[in-house]
Formats: structure tokens, sequence, C-alpha cells
């Protein structure tokens, strides 16, 4: 069997040789144009002059390009009509595209670019959450709010009440290849796209209505990206219209491929959250009521910023039930990058609030904070069935939305990882060590995951596959879903080679196509293995049926009596090899080449009422980080992370851990280092490697233990395996929750370090001093 | 111009467009070798590199900011031409694929590059091997694993290039003489070091640029001399170079020369480069500015010598005459009564924050000498003369240490950027006089230095 091996990535070989190729490395015609956008300089106004004189009269460039000049739709939104490829009378943000420049190098594109005279008449920018607030600058008329029960009662009637706020940092994706496209026009006005995109009917979409022909006149191939986190999922797309545009404009192939400061000047990122909470509970910590408010920075235009502020919405609860509770979800229009889907996708701001909140009420009643997590957790799986008094009281383990929890798994995942990774005798030594280090701190945290797993649009939860078998007996898939790094191809690899037990290297997988496989979603949500295995095993077993049927009439016998095994198909006696299968069943005329189509059951969501079943099922796990700080300089390290997460049944344990690995290292890096500055004219300041910091090699654990829960999901997933794109990202949290430890035992303790994200050095040393009294900063 | 170096074992000769030209524009865009991968065109992801080979060894350089000029008489290998010639992968590629240390891949050349010089030079120090390759897929930990697998097979020999024997450029002087007079003939020229910094004006600003004359040939600007009574640096000497140097006499500079770049930006960048760009935040100007440095500069036949410190004039500002550059640097043999700080929001390869350089004899448990001097303090690298005065004769106590609280603000006042406020600069610099004082007293006071 192919399934639960943990085999490279398939194209490993390719990587560690240079030869995968990526958009930038696709050969190209002697004719090849490249192209580099004119930004804004101004962070909202209206544009009184675009002067390109001097950008259409320098060396190399062939035209320049201004919204006037674009022949159809400008309009490259994910979601409404708000995004111009380029800016129409008015700038919203500081680095929005203005024009395009068509060059004959990539260099003399971009030397051009500089030189358009763009005059504005200049409005004042509302830049932070504050400011958009003051202005009621905001996605929609009203805040989004989900209610359960009695909040403000329930708070009232709990013995204890805290309230505090937390702000939370947006994140750049720094996906190590840029933004790229490559269009090549084709007979009869069609256009071939290779993007790097995680959503290529998206492309294929958006640059049909920009060139104002059908969808079948458009063809985006995605071999693979460079990483995409998110970032990829809608902000491709004025790369790949412009140079859809520019190639229809000028009949050449246009290709384009932002260099590092552009892309993270002109696309999206994380979107910041400000969190403001009442909560109440009892002694033991437990919540009777919370009351929280989510602010969310969503940049100039919608995007995807309602979806994302939604699962943020549908993450507050986290592992947690929360009898009475209401969300308030304000999403906010700001003169900055719009911002966009980051794995997550809303859910680890959602997260970082409850787990925020819990941690400070186990501060307040100086208590272990795992102690109080396990006070508020869901009901565990077993309880939930014919419990005698469950009719008394209700059951702990509906979420605010009102979707059951079926296979609350934390109680014994927490309590396993608590036990291999020793966390209460390191949590009881840790005081004795920092009483013995006047500058050196220690901290420790224990958090839980709990994820849900669809895309809360109901109707993306669909993916097609397209499967062939030759005659020689080799197989070639091709499905909806794109391969980022993830692992995604080879998964689905092994699960065809599975459906005909087969070796993996029997099955070649094909650069994703809007050509074979039309109307995708795009490759997020976590949903890639789930959604496009499940297609792949559709198509797989419908030619397994075809062949049994045909090969079991030669041989007259019965379809159910045949066998596929070991590379072999077994047949009334007779062993015939597979390609010697599949020879016989093109003899016989049988088709070999089959679709397959797969919709995740039972869902159904109202996301205005906030109730229904939007998650197909939830992904867990937790982590254990120990950090060390410096009470001088605010300088920490994270010493250890011990890592317990579900997946499932893995359909891959190597690819799965490896996600595992690279997300908490982000999430941590979301949390601690990465910081976005902009200053006050809107500029972001830190638009490059050299000022934004992601973790680098010494930054990753210097422990670091990752294993995988033995499980399988309760639901009917590819083989009961479960989703782990996003997920572990929010393992991650664990270390900001150390980290204030750490601050918390350096005063007397009855401070709250109420730390906010990113906890830099110059955040912790400040909330050090504050700690020990000093008010000097 | 031509240009003669080993590219993957072949010779190449070619005629640069431009001196500008970059070796990753000329291997991806004219000789199809698209293995090599462009992160950020500055020199801080290490996607792009490649390892050099020349007289001095194996390296590992960043090929987005190496100038085709600064190439000549090396030998080159890229992604492409690591594995033997009969296909087999080095071991590091093939312990890549077996430790699955490739995600997304678009890292993975420029790791393969890094680990190949590594292991070439028998070095598994790989956190510091590695610190200026990001990657943003796998955590490192697989990577880490990877190379630790690597690191029993044996060196591969095929790799083992001899660089071709080459007559020096036009415009690489091959000695100061010869460099004096180059600058003489044309005092607008630019000089190239490592291009670390240089290559960023080509790559990002896009800056047009004049005459260049390149270091690399001046065999006699790359020695370190270390005599009786001074240490004499060149000022060509690369930074990786200097470190190891500086192990010996003041392994607390040499320990934060580890975090200066990364290892890909060591090889290339210059202590004179980085002296004379007169950034206020470089890091080498304020330890050698508390270390006393002597500054010796030459115009045609003239030197003259000044304190390092004299030559940071103001922002931007250095004093530094038309075709005048800097020969040597030199600092006295003295005890190694130094600790340099360095802080940045990440630890390898940042920009400083603050860095603190602090020069402190204690006689009979009295501050006998001080020199104190910082870099992201003010828009020169500079010294706390009031701080050092403050704590000069006292006891070494904290008692002075309290009593010198009010001179930091007389010393600096700093900015906000986007580093860092000018408050938490103020007080971590502060603290830094503190972290010695609890340094030399045992204290525990390095966050590096705890075990999990």
């Amino acid at each position: 069997m192919s399934i639960a091996r943990a085999l490279p990535h398939d194209a490993a070989p390719l990587h560690v040789t240079g030869a995968a190729r990526y958009v930038d490395d696709i050969p190209t015609p002697a004719d090849t144009l490249h192209l580099a956008f004119g930004l804004s300089e101004l962070a909202h106004g209206t544009i009184t002059q675009i002067d390109l004189a001097e950008a259409r009269t320098a060396a190399g460039v062939v035209a320049a390009i201004t919204a006037e000049d674009l022949p159809f739709a400008n309009n490259v939104s994910a979601s409404v009509e708000d995004e111009p490829l380029l800016a129409q009378g008015q700038v919203h943000y500081l680095g929005q595209p203005v024009f395009l420049v068509v060059a004959r190098s990539y260099r003399a594109a971009r030397k051009a670019a500089r030189l358009g005279r763009l005059t504005c008449k200049a409005a004042p920018p509302i830049l932070s959450i504050e400011d958009a607030l003051a202005a009621n600058s905001r996605f929609g008329e009203a805040p989004l709010v989900y209610t359960r029960g009695q909040p403000e009662a329930a708070i009232a009637r709990c013995p204890h009440r805290l309230e505090g706020s937390l702000n939370l940092g947006g994140q750049e994706h720094f996906y190590l290849e840029g933004q790229a496209a490559l269009a090549l026009p084709q007979e009869n006005g069609d256009m071939l796209v290779h993007a790097s995109s995680q959503h290529p009917t998206e492309i294929q979409h958006k640059v049909a209505e920009a060139l104002g022909i059908p969808m079948h006149g458009v063809r985006v191939e995605v071999r693979r990206m460079g990483g995409g986190f998110g970032g990829k999922e809608s902000q491709g797309n004025a790369v790949a219209v412009a140079c859809a545009v520019a190639a229809h404009l000028t009949g050449h192939p246009c290709k384009m491929r932002y260099d590092r400061d552009d892309d993270m000047r002109i696309t999206g990122k994380r979107h910041d959250f400000r969190i403001d909470y009442q909560v109440g509970f009892d002694d033991q910590g437990r919540i009777g009521g919370l009351d929280i408010v989510h602010y969310v920075r969503g940049g100039w235009s919608q995007d995807l910023t309602l979806p994302v502020a939604d699962r943020a919405m549908l993450h507050t609860d986290n592992a947690y039930f929360l009898p009475h509770v209401r969300i308030t979800s304000h999403r906010l229009r700001t003169n900055t990058q719009s911002a966009t889907a980051f794995r997550g996708f809303g859910g680890p701001q959602g997260m970082a609030g409850i787990e925020r909140i819990v941690d400070h009420i186990a501060h307040y009643l100086q208590r272990d904070p795992l102690l109080v997590r396990h006070q508020n957790y869901y009901a565990a799986s077993k309880e939930t069935p014919k419990d005698p008094s469950s009719q008394q009281r209700p059951l702990r383990n509906t979420t605010p939305y009102g979707q059951a929890v079926k296979d609350f798994i934390l109680h014994e995942l927490t309590d396993q990882l608590a036990q291999d990774a020793n966390y209460h005798a390191r949590r009881a030594a840790l005081a004795k060590w920092n009483a013995e280090n006047p500058v050196l701190k220690k901290g420790i945290a224990l958090t839980p995951v709990k994820f849900g797993i669809s895309f809360t649009l109901t109707h993306l939860n669909q993916a097609g596959a397209l499967v062939h078998i030759y005659q020689d007996g080799s197989i070639q898939i091709n499905h909806g879903g794109t391969e980022m790094g993830q692992g995604l191809f080879q998964k689905v690899a092994q699960v065809a080679a599975s459906r005909f037990d087969l070796p993996p290297e029997k099955v070649r997988i094909t650069a994703t196509d809007t050509g074979k496989v039309p109307n995708t979603s795009a490759t997020a949500a976590s949903a890639g293995s789930d959604l496009n295995g499940m297609a792949v095993k559709v198509a797989c077993d419908i030619l397994r049926a075809r062949m049994a049927k045909t090969l079991a009439a030669q041989h007259q016998t019965t379809p159910d009596t045949l066998r596929f095994h070991k590379g072999c198909v077994h047949v009334a006696g007779n062993t015939l090899s597979f390609a010697q299968a599949a020879a016989q069943c093109y003899q016989e005329r049988t088709s070999l080449s089959a679709t397959g189509f797969y919709r995740t059951p039972n869902l159904q969501w109202d996301r205005v009422k906030g109730q229904g079943r939007p998650f197909y099922y939830f992904a867990y796990g937790a982590a254990l980080t120990e950090v060390v700080i410096d009470t001088l300089s605010g300088e920490y390290r994270i010493l250890s992370a011990d890592i317990l997460h579900d997946v499932g049944a893995s359909l891959n344990p190597a690819v799965d851990i490896g996600q595992i690995e690279g997300g908490y290292v982000q999430g941590a890096g979301w949390l601690t280092i990465e910081e976005l500055v902009w200053d006050e004219k809107g500029a972001l300041r830190t638009h490059a490697p050299s000022t934004y910091k992601i973790p680098a090699c010494s930054d990753r654990p210097e422990r670091f233990t990752v294993r995988l829960f033995a499980g399988a999901n309760c639901e009917n997933t590819i083989y009961r395996s479960k989703a782990v794109g996003e997920p572990p990202f929010m393992l991650g949290i664990s270390a900001f929750m150390a980290l204030s430890d750490a601050v918390a035992r350096c005063g007397d303790g009855r401070l709250y370090p109420a730390l906010d994200a990113p906890a830099t050095a110059e955040r912790i040393l400040l909330a050090v001093r504050r700690q020990q009294g000093i008010d000097d900063v | 111009m031509t240009i003669t170096f080993l590219l993957n074992g072949e010779t190449v000769t070619l005629n640069p467009r431009e001196p500008t030209e970059t070796l990753l524009e000329w291997l991806r865009e004219s000789r199809g070798l698209i293995g090599t991968k462009e992160g950020c065109a500055e020199g801080d992801c290490g996607a792009c590199s490649v390892v050099v080979r020349d007289g001095g060894g194996c390296r590992a350089l960043n090929a987005c900011i190496l100038l085709l000029p600064q190439l000549h008489g090396k030998a080159v290998r890229t992604v492409e031409g690591f594995a033997a010639p009969d296909g087999r992968l080095h071991p590091v590629q093939a312990a890549m694929v077996a430790q699955h240390g490739s995600q997304c891949g678009f890292c993975t050349p420029g790791f393969v590059a890094a680990m190949v010089a590594a292991h070439s030079n028998g070095a598994t120090d790989y956190d510091t091997q590695l610190a200026g390759n990001l990657c943003r897929c796998t955590g490192y930990a697989p990577i880490i694993r990877a190379a630790q697998a690597a690191a029993a097979q044996p060196v591969a020999p095929w790799l083992a290039d001899s660089p071709p024997k080459v007559r020096a450029l036009a415009m690489a002087p091959t000695s100061a003489d010869a460099l004096a007079q180059a600058l003489i003939d044309q005092p607008e020229a630019t000089l190239v070091g490592g291009a670390t910094d240089i290559g960023l004006w080509i790559t990002k600003q896009l800056r047009p640029m004049g005459p260049m004359i390149f270091l690399d040939a001046c065999a006699d600007l790359k020695t370190i001399t270390v005599a009786d009574d001074a240490i004499s640096i060149g000022a060509a000497v690369n930074i990786e170079q200097l470190r190891q140097v500086m192990q010996e006499h003041h392994p607390s500079y040499a320990d934060m020369l580890c975090r200066y770049g990364a290892m890909q930006v060591r090889n290339a960048a210059t202590l004179g480069g980085n002296i004379a760009n007169g950034s206020p935040i470089g890091d080498n100007a304020p330890v050698l500015m508390a270390l006393g440095a002597v500054l010796h500069l030459r115009c045609g036949s003239v030197r003259r010598q000044l304190p390092l410190e004299a030559f940071f004039l103001g922002y931007g500002k250095q004093d530094l005459r038309a075709s005048e550059f800097i020969e040597r640097i030199t600092i006295l043999r003295q005890p190694d009564c130094l600790r340099v700080y360095k802080l940045s929001k990440r630890w390898d390869q940042d920009i400083s924050t603050v860095l603190g350089a602090f020069y402190l004899s204690i006689e009979d448990g009295r501050v006998r000498e001080a020199r104190i001097a910082f870099g992201g303090m003010a828009g020169i690298p500079k010294r706390a003369h009031h701080v050092e005065a403050a704590l000069i004769g006292q006891p070494w106590e904290e008692t002075t240490l309290a009593a010198a609280q009010g001179s930091w603000a007389q010393d600096f006042t700093p900015l906000s950027d986007m580093r860092g406020s000018a408050r938490y600069r103020l007080v971590a610099a502060r603290n830094m006089l503190t972290r010695c004082f609890l340094q030399q007293r045992g204290t525990p006071v390095s966050v590096r230095e705890v075990s999990p």
C-alpha cells in the first residue's frame, strides 16, 4: 500500500538539483516583454495627472499603460468590484499600482516605472484601527454580531470579572518566490497564463473579464509555487491580469514578477486585530460569560476580509465551551495594503484572543493555566453519549454557532503531551531556576488548538479530478489543487496508487490546469488533500470498476472476484501485470479516462445568523513551549517545543510532520519577531528581509519534538485523514504565552503582563520593566 | 573587459553587458541556469547562494549581489553543478531528499549551496553556516537533520576545481600602490569591495554607476598582520577573515561578527567598506572605536592617520578626501577587556538596533580605562564620553553605574525607527553597561547560553 508511508515530496529530487521549474524559470519566446507597476506614493488622494512622457521614452520601453488604456474590466478583486488593476481617479494606499510599464527587459521596466510623474490632491489617510473607528470607515454598514445566551447577565452573575485588550500585528507571507505570471497570446484571441497562484480558476475568471472573452478562451497552468501561505489566493490576480492585458495589447508574451520590495509594498498581509474583552468566571476559572469585540484592519479593498473576520469569530472559542457569549466583529477599511488570506485565515487571531483571556484568568486566580484550560474544555468525546445526567444539564459540547463538537480529543491529547513532555515537573522547576538567575527568566506554556475544517463559504467545498490510464499501465492524474510545497501532489498520488495497489512512481502528477479540471476552488482552508484526494479516489474507483468489468468478462468471471494487488491484477486464477491489464482493457475498447468529483457532505451554514454546521470536522493539537528572556534587553529564545498533533490517520507522516514543524515556526514568528511598521504617511517601512525578520535557522526551538496523535477522523474523509495545512500554525501561540509567563514571573505576581503581539524584544523589555515597577519607559 | 572563470567545471569567457551585471542575472538570463533563485536581490535570503572557490578555499556567496567582474579567475559551482559527473547526487542533496528538507523548494538550491560549502569545509556549526538562508516552509528542523546526516560522508572530490589563471582586469588593481594611482586617475570612481552594499545600489536603487574599481585583486589590502604591539588589518579583508583572527584576540568581537550579516555576506563584505560607507549602524566601527583603532588613509603616495572616531563627521559625512581611500586599520595589542553587545530584532543576520562596545580595564576594583562606543544611538558611530568620564577612576560597583545614569542622555539622543523606539534604545544601551558589570561577576546574562 502507498498510504501512510513517509515518502519524500515528489519534487524533492528536482528541488535539490535546481531542476524544479517555477514561473520565472519557464523558457520564454525571444520576443517576451517584461512588466513593472508604477506605484502611488500617497496613501489617499485624488489623481489629477499622470505624466508618463519620460517613462515612455526611457530605454527599452514599449508602452506605459494607465487605467484609461485597459480594454475591458479594470477589476482584480476576489470578492466585489472595488479593486482596480490600475488606480482610477483615486489612490487608496501607498504602493497601489497606478500605471504599467511594458519593456524589453526586467531592469528596463523597473527603471521606467520610477519615471512616472503622478500628481495627486492629497486626502487625510485612515491608517489605524482607531482612525477607521473615528471615521466609521468599514466594510458593510454595521459590525457582525454572534450571540448565545445572555452574556451581560452571565458576566454580572460571576464571582470574578476581568477586562482587557490585545493587539495582534499583521504578518507578511514572505513566500520565497515572489508573485509572478507569464501570459502567452494564442490564436483566436485566447490566452495561456502560467501563474504562481493558489487559485487558477480565479485567475482564469479575472483574465477573461479583463480581455472581454469567455472563460473558455483562457487557460491557466500552475505547476508549483515557491510558497503561498494564502498570499497567492487572490494577490496574484493583478500580476496575471497585467500580463494578459499587456500581451493582448502588444501581441507579445508578457512576464511580470514583483521584486521583493514591490511585492511587500503592493500585496496584502495577515489582518491585524485589536481584541477587547470582558469575561466573567468562577473560582476554578470556568468562564460563565464573555463579551468580546474584534476590530479587524482590512486595508483599502474588501478582498477576503469578510470571510477572514468570520473565521476569527468562529475560532473565538478555540477549545473552550462558552455558555454565554457575544462576539462583535468590526471590519474596518483603511488606506493600507488590502489585508488578505494567510494560513489560518482569521483563525489564529480568534484563537489568540481566547488563549489570552484564559491565561489572564489563570494569572488572576494564580492557578496553573493548563488547569484553567482543562476547566473550560468542551466535553470529552466519550462523555457525549447517554450520560444519565445529561438531561438535567446541557452538554458542554456545542460551539457558540451551534455546531456539536463530536470528537473532542483534547483532554487526552493534552494529558498525553503534558505527561510525555514532563510539563508539571518542568513548570515546578522554573521558579527555582528563575530565583537563581537575576537577569534571565524562563517561562512555559501549553496551549491547545481546535481548528474547523471546511470553507465557510459552503459552495467552495467541491473538487474535481481527471485520471488517465495509458495502455502501458502508467497513470496520469490531475486535480484542481495546487502545489505550494505542502506535499498535496505527493499525498494525492499516494491515494491514486493505493486504489490500484501500485507503487506511487507509477502515478505521474501534472500541473494544475484549468483546461483539465474546471471550476476549481482555491487551494486553501487546509482542504487540499481532503477535497482533491477524494475526487481522485472517485475517478480511480470508476476506472478500477471499468477495468474489472472488462477483464472479468474476458476471463468469464464476475468483477467482484477480481483483485488489484501489489502491482498486478488477479483474475480467474491468472495474474496480469497492471500494464497487461491496461493494454487488454484498451484493446477491448474500454475508456481508461475518468473524471471524479467530490463535495463535502453535511455542511449547512448561515453566516449572518452565525448558526449551523460550517465545518465538516475539527483538527486538534497542542504545543508546549519553554522560553528564556533577558530582562536587560528583552531578547529571548525559544528553548524547546514539544508538540502532539492530530492529523487523523496520516496519508504521509513525513509530509504531515513537515507541515507541523513549519507551521509552528511560522506561527511563533508571527507573534514574536515579525513586525510590520508603517509610518505616519502610510508607508510600509519594513518592505524587505533587511527590515522584516522572519525566523532564521537559529530561531527554531533548540529542542523540537513533534509527534502525531494516534487516531482516525470520525468523519469519512480520505482514508480517515485530517487536514494539516493551517492548524499547526496556531501551535505557535504557545510561544507567545510562554513569553507572557516569563514576563509575569519578573514581578511580584500582581500585574498581568498583557503583552501585545508581536512580542518583540522591545515589547518584552517594556513589559518586564512594568513588572519591576519601573516607569521610565 | 573579458572575464574568465570556471562554471560547474567548464571555463567560461565572457564580456559582460555592464560591469554591474550580477552573476544571478547572467546565470538565469544568459546562461539558462535557472536553478539559482532570486528571493530578495539584496543578500538577505540566500536563495541565490552559489559556491565560489579561489586561492582562499571555497565559500558560499550571494549571486544576487555578486558582480561579474568579481568572479574573474575564480571557480563557481551552482546547484546544477553539485552532483557527481555520473549524476549521483551530492551527499547533501541526497540527505535533503531523504530527510524531507524541501517543501516548496524555492529556497532549496541556496540551502544546498550553503550546505555544500559547509560540507566541503568540514563545518558543522549549522546555525551559523545556514543563518543566511531563509526558509518559510520547513521551520528548518529537517534541513538541519539533512546537514547532520550528510556530515559523515566524504568531501566530494569532483568539486575540487582549480580556478583558472588569469591576468588582472584593468579595473581591478593588484596592489595598494596601483589602487592609489587608479584613484588619482579616476577620482570619481566607486570602490567595490565585496559589493554587499553597492550591490543594493544596483539591484534596489537602480542607481547608474560611474566608473568602478574592484578591490578583490589587491592582495596587500587583504592581509592581517599580528605584530607584538599592534594588529594591522587591510581594508579589503573580509569579515569572516577578521572574525577568525579576532577569535583569538578579542573573542567578544568575534562572537558579534558571527551575527554580522550571515556567512554569505561575511565572505564578501570588507572591513574597509563597512567603515567607508559611514553607516551609523555599521557594526565594526563602534567596536574598533572602543579598541582605540587608528585609520590609515592614503591619497596617491600621501598617507595620513586619524583615530577612527574622527573619521565620522556627521550622518553620511566622512573625513575622506578626493582620491583618498582607507588602506589599513590598526589596533594596539592590549589586554582583552572588551565586551560587545549587539541588539537586533532577530538574533542572526539583522541590522543592529543598538550595538554597544565596552573596553573597560579594572584595576584594584576601580575603572582605570573606559572606552565605550555605540552604533544605532546617533547619526554616526559614537563614543559615550560622558559615561566614560563618570566611570573612570570610580570603584567598579553598582553605585558607580547608578551615578553614571544621568550621563547617558548627555551622550545620546537616539531616534525612533522601525528597529526600535528612542526610549528602548536608551534603556537598552544603559542596560548594556549593567550587563557588562554582571557578566564580569559571573552572572549568566546570555539567553544563548541556556540549554533546554
